[in-house]
């Protein structure tokens, strides 16, 4: 089985831990809780890493499957963290007619990634949006605030390049 | 209680307030199909094939028709009712269609087929094409990390009904829904393969799967070469909810006794020696009682459970591993039958121990996983080398081409054949209690029971207690048997609440009559009946049969302790028939 344990290694220090037990301890015995929890613990830590989940599983007697079922349910909880370059490929409809998904799957091939995941050394996280307004230049992606257009999978190479410094 | 008056297929009907129409239908002895539905265990109404076309009353009049999932629809007055109308059947083969677009239909070669629930469904529907919708497909990897089973859920209908079990019956939850819509699969936490997790191995999924999606390992295929090996000596034991099983493999009602035929059928298939594991379940109870009796008197850890359950076992080091001490040191019959082959049975036989093959049928998938624990077998032999679940049985009778319902009934062989009615009701709840209690009350008080019945500890309810004085000290038992019923009767105990001094857990619910290795029973059936009474019967039954009811009257028991182990308790028997446990972390 391939697990989708973060390869990035976890961070979390002792401050943002005592804040997410702190969070549990007011919340968990109301109805339905969890998912304010779990919004609480990524607003803390940014992403739900197993690390994270079993802590709300073990204070909160909760499956850890359960709550990892709620994880993945909704996209706005995310399983990753955002690396120090967030790359942004625009799957709107005119990008994509122009070729975008092609350039997202050279993305995964370099960076050796799937979308909604980070490279193990936290650089990159690449993910896919809808359309960012920018059609004129699709197919478009964006790095971080910066954005480029009229791309080619040629181009996916030199632009990591420029970043991996 | 008020009665609801409405018309099925358009009979009239009267049933309690409450009723689902489904239990309405039931009752008029119309049985409605159902997929997902698991009564008291998964009443969620998502399949949708067990759809009727419903009008209830607004105002003076009916309401239009409209379909409703009737497994979790209520019955209301003047309702009417349409269980088999063409548009009930059209969307359920509709339904059964979209499902088997994503199926994969290799039936032929499933080990369901002819099982499965699924299969049926569609031949009932009359569903002429498996590939009416034929769209994307996603092909899931099959999930092999488990020591008991795997899960191919390229055979999964999303049913839930594994996962309900294993959170609500089993309280565990180490599978369930993951992502949304059409990558919805039921896996575990991060994609994990259930060897990871702290799954225990009960296999209750594997009993309530409708498909081939989960099933135990296939090991028949190594026992037909062990047998076609001359050089092999190979010995077969079979547990006792086996014989309360089995039958149901063949078209026998349930709750039919098959021990004798399947003696037979076992001597057909060229076992040298059929054994049976009732002996060791005596062995077992020699073992505990004392084990029992010395903590009692020498101010040992209490309150001490029994250890037969491989499921319960591995719960309690994965979910109360501060417990484990409490856990009897004895090995599981099973293990003990192993130990005692390869060192009395095959010193007594003049056979090398390593040219011994030791299969056990067993109503159970956790036995898969013990007989590899490091802390079970000796001197790098296992004590048990192949462990078939009943269903495995069935197959390779199957495969032989053994005309099991024409077999004469045949005695086990001699001498690890031999067990007592104390060692039969291991298979239900409350048994290894009741059985331990006929040995250890007359080892204490010296003296003949008058009635070797403890009623009290009997009966299919999760969790149930006594309190018996014996030789003028009372002795609290308690009896759980589910791990979700378990967990609750642990922390009555960890909480102080409670102070018992003797407990029986069985990972399944029913005790292993109901084993995650058991012959699957259709919803349709264990929706309407308690297939655990069923089953408990045929034990109780043959125990009241017995001529020798108490495990220390046992004639091989006696003769074991006399000429090889000693005394229950000995050095011997330490080396041999008990084991040590090991604390685990949740996953």
């Amino acid at each position: 089985m391939s697990s989708k344990i973060c390869s990035v290694p976890f961070n979390g220090t002792a401050e943002q831990e005592a804040e997410l037990l702190k969070v549990i301890s007011e919340r968990k015995h109301e109805k339905g809780s969890l998912m304010p929890i779990l919004q609480k613990a990524q607003d803390i830590y940014g992403y739900l890493p197993i690390e994270v989940q079993k802590i709300i599983s073990n204070e909160m007697d909760i499956p850890l499957e359960k709550i990892y079922g709620v994880a993945t349910f909704y996209s706005q909880f995310a399983l990753n963290p955002k690396g120090q370059y967030k790359i942004s490929v625009c799957l709107g409809t005119a990008c994509y007619v122009k070729g975008s998904g092609d350039i997202y799957a050279k993305l995964q091939e370099i960076l050796g990634i799937e979308g909604g995941q980070c490279t193990p050394d936290g650089k990159f996280s690449l993910e896919a949006c809808r359309c960012i307004g920018a059609c004129g230049l699709a197919p478009v992606l964006t790095v971080n605030e910066d954005v480029y257009g009229r791309l080619t999978v040629d181009d996916v190479k030199d632009i990591i390049a420029k970043y991996s410094e | 209680m008020e009665n609801i008056n409405l018309k099925i297929n358009g009979m009239a009907v009267s049933v309690p307030k409450g009723t689902t129409i489904l239990e309405a239908a039931h009752s008029a002895h119309i049985d409605i199909p159902t997929l997902c539905f698991l009564k008291d265990i998964n009443e969620i109404g998502a399949c949708r094939i067990c759809v009727v076309e419903a009008q209830e009353m607004r105002g003076p009049a009916l309401g239009p028709k409209r379909l409703v999932a009737s497994c979790v629809y209520p019955v209301s007055e003047g309702m009417e009712v349409s269980t088999n109308s063409p548009k009930v059947i059209d969307s359920r083969r509709k339904t059964l269609e979209l499902i088997l677009s994503t199926h994969d239909r290799k039936c032929l070669s499933c080990v369901r087929s002819g099982n499965c629930e699924l299969q049926k469904l569609c031949k009932d529907m009359k569903v002429d094409d498996e590939c009416a919708y034929e769209g994307e497909k996603v092909k899931y990897e099959i999930d092999n990390s488990a020591a008991h089973m795997y899960r191919d859920n390229n055979k999964c209908v999303l049913c839930r009904r594994c996962t309900a079990v294993c959170e609500k019956v089993q309280g565990i939850g180490v599978i369930g829904a993951n992502e949304r819509g059409f990558k919805t699969s039921i896996t575990s936490a991060f994609e994990m393969g259930l060897g990871e997790t702290s799954c225990v191995s009960c296999g209750q999924c594997i009993a309530v799967c409708p498909t081939g999606a989960i099933s135990e390992k296939d090991y028949t295929t190594q026992v037909f070469e062990a047998i076609a090996d001359p050089t092999k000596h190979v010995i077969v034991q079979t547990a006792p909810a086996v014989r309360a099983g089995l039958g149901e493999c063949f078209g026998y009602p349930i709750g039919t006794d098959v021990e004798g035929k399947m003696v037979a059928a076992l001597r057909r298939l060229g076992f040298d020696k059929v054994f049976d594991t009732d002996f060791s379940a005596d062995l077992t109870i020699m073992e505990e009682a004392n084990e029992f009796i010395d903590r009692v008197k020498n101010g040992g850890k209490l309150p001490l459970i029994t250890s037969c359950s491989p499921g319960w076992v591995k719960y309690c080091e994965h979910y109360f591993p501060d417990m484990t001490e409490n856990l009897s040191s004895c090995k599981s019959p099973q293990q003990m039958f192993g130990a005692i082959v390869k060192s009395y049975y095959a010193e007594k036989e003049g056979i090398d121990p390593k040219d011994i093959v030791s299969v056990s049928i067993m109503p159970c998938t956790a036995k898969k996983f013990e007989i590899g624990r490091d802390d079970e077998g000796r001197d790098g032999m296992a004590d048990v080398d192949i462990a078939l679940t009943t269903r495995e049985l069935g197959r390779m009778i199957e495969r032989a081409g053994i005309n099991f319902n024409a077999l004469p009934d045949e005695k086990y062989d001699d001498p690890l054949g031999i067990g007592t009615g104390a060692g039969v009701i291991f298979g239900a709840t409350g048994g290894v209690m009741e059985a331990a209690l006929r040995t250890a009350v007359e080892t204490l008080t010296g003296e003949e029971l008058a009635d070797v019945n403890f009623t009290d500890v009997r009966g299919v309810e999760g969790i149930k207690e006594a309190t018996y004085n014996v030789a003028g000290m009372d002795v609290k038992v308690a009896v759980a048997s589910g791990l979700a019923n378990a967990r609750e009767l642990l922390k009555k105990v960890q909480s102080g609440e409670a102070d018992y001094q003797f407990i029986e857990i069985m990972g399944c619910p029913g005790g292993c009559v109901n084993g995650g290795g058991q012959p699957q029973v259709h919803a349709s059936v264990r929706n309407f009946n308690d297939i655990r009474e069923m089953r408990a019967k045929v034990l109780y039954n043959l125990d009241e049969k017995n001529a020798i009811r108490k495990s220390h009257e046992n004639p091989v028991i006696k003769e074991l302790y006399a000429t090889y182990l000693g005394e229950p308790g000995s050095h011997k028997a330490h080396e041999l028939l008990h084991t040590t446990y090991v604390k685990r972390s949740v996953n």
